[in-house]
């Protein structure tokens, strides 16, 4: 099976993020294949091991996006293709499902897509099954367990309380939660072949698409600030090395009369 | 502007606590410019839930009530969410940023064309279009965000609105039959062993960290979280241990939760865990380890050993409720 995985280059999660107008400011930012995104490739390589075929990933956004693809090819993934540009469109889901959709169209067609539940950045949780729509194909989000049979996949989905059992015919969008597998480090002889491969470098224009007018008049969603979260300060903190007994009688008595909460 | 649509989520028939929220928070904002406030529900037998909907705010509530509706398919749902916003040409439609809401709005945005504002913590009205802000990487930034000038498909997280009722009678309009044919089906749907209760719909959560030395050891976070009403949180470190189900799980690759009261019981907060948690109203930390970064977030907190603050902490909560 042809599977496309869908890849978002974002900060590392251990990052410390500074605000710049309204974005962050990137200075000191380590740029990591968003967590989610490895279970998802993690997936498409698995099937590829089981039941031949080939693993392309994709991803729009700024020139060191490539780095992400490399990674995935070190991976195991067989082909690359880097839409360049998301400056602009930053934040906005439905641009760039649109920008990847046109991709999948051009560089396609594939029996399988994969993506992350979540980007680890503007965490929309939306691009998945906006690609879905967009290329009018199903969609199964937050996915922990995948079989896929002939013609069909059968997939388990955490909801609140329990699991959902769906069953789609493919081609069909999986989005991957944790869970789904234990994605594997590169290996050295990966990341030796990962090196001969050609990234296919597209722009937006080569998709028919303008990428200024995504960003301006075609928009659906902009930021208009970023700010970090006011800082919490001030909590009362008992100390209960010695007399454990009396900060529990404490910390009861503050929770009850003073925050009103048990 | 030409009003709010709330999509209205149920399960078996019941109305699920996050969409009143959702529904309340729409009416909240249309109060003042008084605009029209719709509801959509949609399912399967499920009529007799609709007149409840006027008191929490609206006036109109499409339905969509027909069998292949019975169980949540996105497909069969963007349908008939679609065939709504159809009817009554809304500025925006709000849902909650449930399961169901997370994995519907994506396709109900590209469907529309319309943006989609995610799991925001914040909504106003400015200028006649919605303005929302909501956490973004990893809950480290607060982004506001509009629509860009257009309708916007609005999710809301659960826990953090208030539900508001009032005397409010709905009028009901039936959607035709919408469903069409859908592809991804849910075959069954596996309830969760002891019937637990969920981390993300949970008003208190009692959490364990690797603090808590070993599985069994879940035994006194159970005790007191049976004794809050609480659900059973964890950090990533135990689950991934194996210590206990990632269902539980609170943080960046688990669950994102709101409650009014998050008990972390050695649990250190990594930036990780933080993530899942830090927008709960009321944090309470149980560490030995001054320099936890949970302590940082913690409203309330005990530096000293778990397994003896615990257990005295569980009495002194008996004692209160005996006394009330």
């Amino acid at each position: 099976m042809k599977s496309c995985v869908l890849m978002a280059h974002v900060p590392d999660t251990a990052s410390v993020i500074k605000v710049a107008g309204n974005r962050i400011d990137e200075a000191d930012i380590k740029w990591i294949v968003s967590p989610y995104d490895e279970y998802a490739l993690e997936e498409a390589i698995r099937l590829k091991e089981a039941r031949g075929g080939a693993v392309t990933v994709l991803t729009y956004g700024p020139e060191r996006a490539q780095q992400g693809l490399r990674e995935c090819l070190a991976r195991g993934a067989d082909a690359a293709v880097h839409v360049k540009g998301g400056e602009g469109t930053f934040g906005d889901a439905l641009a760039f499902a649109r920008v990847l959709a046109a991709a999948i169209r051009k560089v396609g067609p594939f029996d399988i897509f994969f993506a992350g539940i979540k980007g680890v950045g503007s965490d929309n949780s939306l691009v998945g099954a906006m690609v879905a729509e967009l290329l009018d194909v199903p969609h199964v989000a937050g996915v922990v367990k995948l079989e896929i049979g002939d013609g069909k996949l059968t997939a388990h989905r955490e909801i609140e309380g329990g699991t959902e059992v769906v069953e789609a015919p493919v081609p069909c969008v999986v989005t991957a939660h944790k869970g789904l597998n234990e994605p594997r480090y590169p290996s050295l002889k990966g990341i030796m072949a990962s090196k001969k491969v050609t990234i296919q470098n597209l722009a937006v224009v080569d998709l028919g698409l303008d990428e200024g007018a995504l960003a301006g008049a075609e928009a659906t969603c902009r930021w208009k600030a970023l700010e970090l979260p006011p800082a919490k300060s001030g909590g009362t903190i008992l100390k209960g090395e010695e007399d454990p007994a009396a900060a529990a009688r404490e910390l009861a008595r503050l929770l009850r009369e003073q925050a009103k909460a048990i | 502007m030409a009003g709010l649509l709330v999509f209205i989520e149920q399960r078996n028939g019941n109305l699920r606590k996050a969409s009143l929220e959702a529904l309340s928070e729409a009416k909240r904002l249309a109060t003042g410019p008084g605009l029209p406030v719709s509801a959509v529900l949609v399912g399967n037998g499920i009529g007799a839930k609709v007149a409840e909907l006027g008191k929490y705010g609206a006036g109109k509530v499409f339905v969509a009530d027909e069998e292949k509706l019975a169980r949540y398919s996105a497909e069969g749902y963007t349908a008939a969410v679609r065939a709504a916003v159809e009817k009554c040409g809304p500025t925006a439609l709000f849902m909650a940023a449930t399961a169901l809401g997370r994995d519907l709005s994506g396709r109900v945005s590209a469907r529309l064309g319309w943006g989609c504002l995610a799991d925001v913590v914040k909504v106003q009205i400015e200028g006649g279009a919605v303005v929302a802000t909501r956490p973004v990487y990893s809950g480290k930034a607060l982004a506001t965000a509009d629509g860009a000038g257009k309708p916007v498909v609005v999710t809301l997280r659960p826990n953090v609105f208030p539900v508001g009722t009032g005397e409010g009678k709905a009028e009901i309009e039936p959607l035709p039959q919408v469903a069409g044919d859908i592809r991804a089906v849910v075959k069954e749907i596996l309830a969760k062993e002891g019937g637990e209760l969920d981390v993300a719909e949970a008003d208190v959560i009692v959490s364990g960290g690797r603090g808590i030395k070993g599985p069994e050891n879940f035994a006194l976070i159970r005790e007191l979280a049976k004794l809050l009403g609480a659900a059973v949180g964890a950090s990533r470190a135990v689950v991934d241990a194996g210590w206990i189900d990632h269902a539980h799980q609170v943080g960046q690759t688990g669950k994102v939760v709101s409650p009014s009261l998050y008990i972390a019981c050695g649990v250190s907060g990594a930036i990780q865990h933080l993530a899942g948690m830090s927008s709960s109203k009321l944090i309470v930390a149980i560490n030995k380890d001054t320099e936890a970064p949970i302590f940082k977030v913690a409203d309330y907190g005990i530096v000293g050993d778990l397994f003896q603050v615990v257990p005295a902490f569980i009495d002194e909560v008996r004692k209160l409720k005996a006394e009330a």
